[in-house]
């Protein structure tokens, strides 16, 4: 099982944060600008942040900044693409998980300029699955999906997080989603996380 | 063959030329003639200056101050690699990066000229020494600049595709690759064409002034070629240097992109 502990942790947004966490998947909600993405990306050490981050007691500093990366991994919203061609983006693909988000094999030679944003989306979480991440820092990872899609990646994650013994904070606007997704709740505001109290789901 | 001396009075007929330039950029609007006049006017300046300089100079030979006068070109170079970017490293690198690399390439290149293929004695002979590195630190200066602002402009374009890259666990080094490389072909390209012209399109500058001073024109085209030779090593080394650098900075030490170390003054 994964812990993610946070000791005085803090953002230009949010913080100082002190937590403990060893839920599987815990949603995170609050208003566009409250701060939710700049935390996700501090996490991830993209952006200068205080306070100390522990992933199953190894401490962000003690490793190099990739292979934190690689074990926290962030991903946007929105999703960049560097290479013209979709293959070129994963270093190990994987059939298997591609199928699971709707893609069969041939999706490797697509175009990236000719993928939807739905499409798009999901190949970001591939790409970002094929590297066996420990914590999964999802932002809005299904923002621009139909119904089935949403359900394919919600049930992906849910698949991933119990196989790998992983942990997933999950930024989320829909309250349904994060009824159906997440064990504990979170709400940024006053730039402090406050936990919901666990409702009849739960 | 004797050197025709200029006279003022034929100066003045080519000055004519860009004072017509200036005249018909005031009627077309073009909003020109006022940088013209302006440029005109500092290129004349800066020449009879840098004249008497070297008349000094030369008649003196001293190896300070030549040394001197190499600082000062070196700096005006680096200022002026500086002014060409349109988002500078803010602090100290902003004139930084530009200067040391020039430094590294253009000194580097001009000092091996001078100790293993001209070998003037003593070997700093201003005469030698002050126009090769005048053609180095200018050559140089551009293809620096160039590559410096490929490379800035197209991270602040393309971050979220370095960034892309960083989140998926790569390095600094690779999540910037492409974007070094393209920077490095864009300021080496000017010289590789002007290689591949030099004597069909165009008569280089220094072989032009040599013709002109009277020097048979084989030996001038030989020493074309080694100033020629030298600008492209210095050009590329300097380039180099100056992407290496820059891309370097451009990430902290836990190698995020820090797109804040770069201001955007030259944008208005």
């Amino acid at each position: 099982m994964t812990t993610l502990e946070l000791d005085a942790f803090a953002t230009p947004l949010v913080g100082p944060l002190t937590l403990h966490c060893t839920a599987p998947c815990c949603t995170l909600a609050g208003p566009s600008g409250s701060g939710k993405t700049l935390l996700l990306r501090a996490l991830a050490d993209l952006d200068p942040h205080a306070g100390r981050v522990l992933l199953n007691g190894v401490e962000q500093r003690e490793l190099p900044a990739p292979e934190w990366r690689r074990r926290m991994a962030y991903l946007p919203a929105e999703s960049h693409w560097w290479a013209d061609r979709v293959g070129a983006h994963f270093r190990t693909p994987d059939p298997g998980l591609l199928e699971r988000l709707g893609f069969a094999p041939e999706v490797l030679d697509w175009e990236v300029a000719r993928l939807s944003s739905g499409e798009r989306q999901r190949l970001a979480l591939a790409r970002l699955l094929a590297l066996g991440p420990q914590v999964l820092l999802l932002d809005e990872p299904t923002a621009n999906l139909d119904q089935g899609n949403r359900e394919r990646v919600e049930a992906l994650v849910a698949d991933y997080l119990s196989t790998h013994g992983a942990l997933a904070l999950w930024v989320s606007h829909d309250p349904e989603q994060a009824r159906r997704v997440g064990s504990r709740h979170w709400h940024i505001g006053q730039n402090t996380l406050i936990e919901e109290a666990p409702g009849p789901w739960s | 063959m004797e050197l025709i001396r200029l006279a003022p009075g034929d100066l003045g007929l080519a000055a004519l030329l860009v004072l017509a330039l200036a005249g018909v950029s005031w009627r077309l609007r073009l909003g020109l003639e006022r940088r013209l006049l302006i440029a005109a006017l500092r290129s004349t300046l800066q020449l009879g200056l840098i004249g008497v300089v070297l008349k000094t100079l030369f008649a003196i030979a001293h190896p300070t101050l030549v040394a001197a006068l190499a600082l000062g070109m070196l700096t005006a170079a680096g200022y002026e690699v500086m002014a060409r970017q349109q988002r500078r490293f803010t602090g100290p690198w902003g004139m930084g990066i530009g200067t040391l690399s020039m430094f590294v390439s253009s000194f580097g290149i001009t000092l091996i000229a001078l100790l293993t293929i001209v070998q003037p004695t003593p070997w700093y002979t201003p005469q030698y020494l002050i126009p090769l590195l005048g053609m180095l630190l200018g050559n140089t200066m551009n293809g620096i600049s160039v590559s410096l602002e490929t490379l800035t402009q197209q991270v602040w374009r393309e971050r979220g595709a370095v960034e892309a890259r960083l989140m998926l666990g790569q390095g600094w080094s690779e999540a910037i690759g492409d974007l070094r490389r393209n920077a490095l072909r864009a300021g080496l390209i000017p010289i590789v064409n002007a290689m591949a012209v030099a004597g069909i399109v165009s008569l280089p500058g220094m072989m032009t002034g040599q013709i002109l001073a009277g020097s048979p024109p084989l030996e001038a085209a030989k020493y074309q070629l080694m100033i020629l030779f030298l600008i492209a090593a210095g050009t590329g080394f300097g380039a180099l240097a100056a992407v290496w650098i820059g891309s370097r900075r451009l990430f902290d030490e836990r190698e995020r992109l820090r797109l804040d170390r770069l201001d955007k003054r030259g944008l208005g």
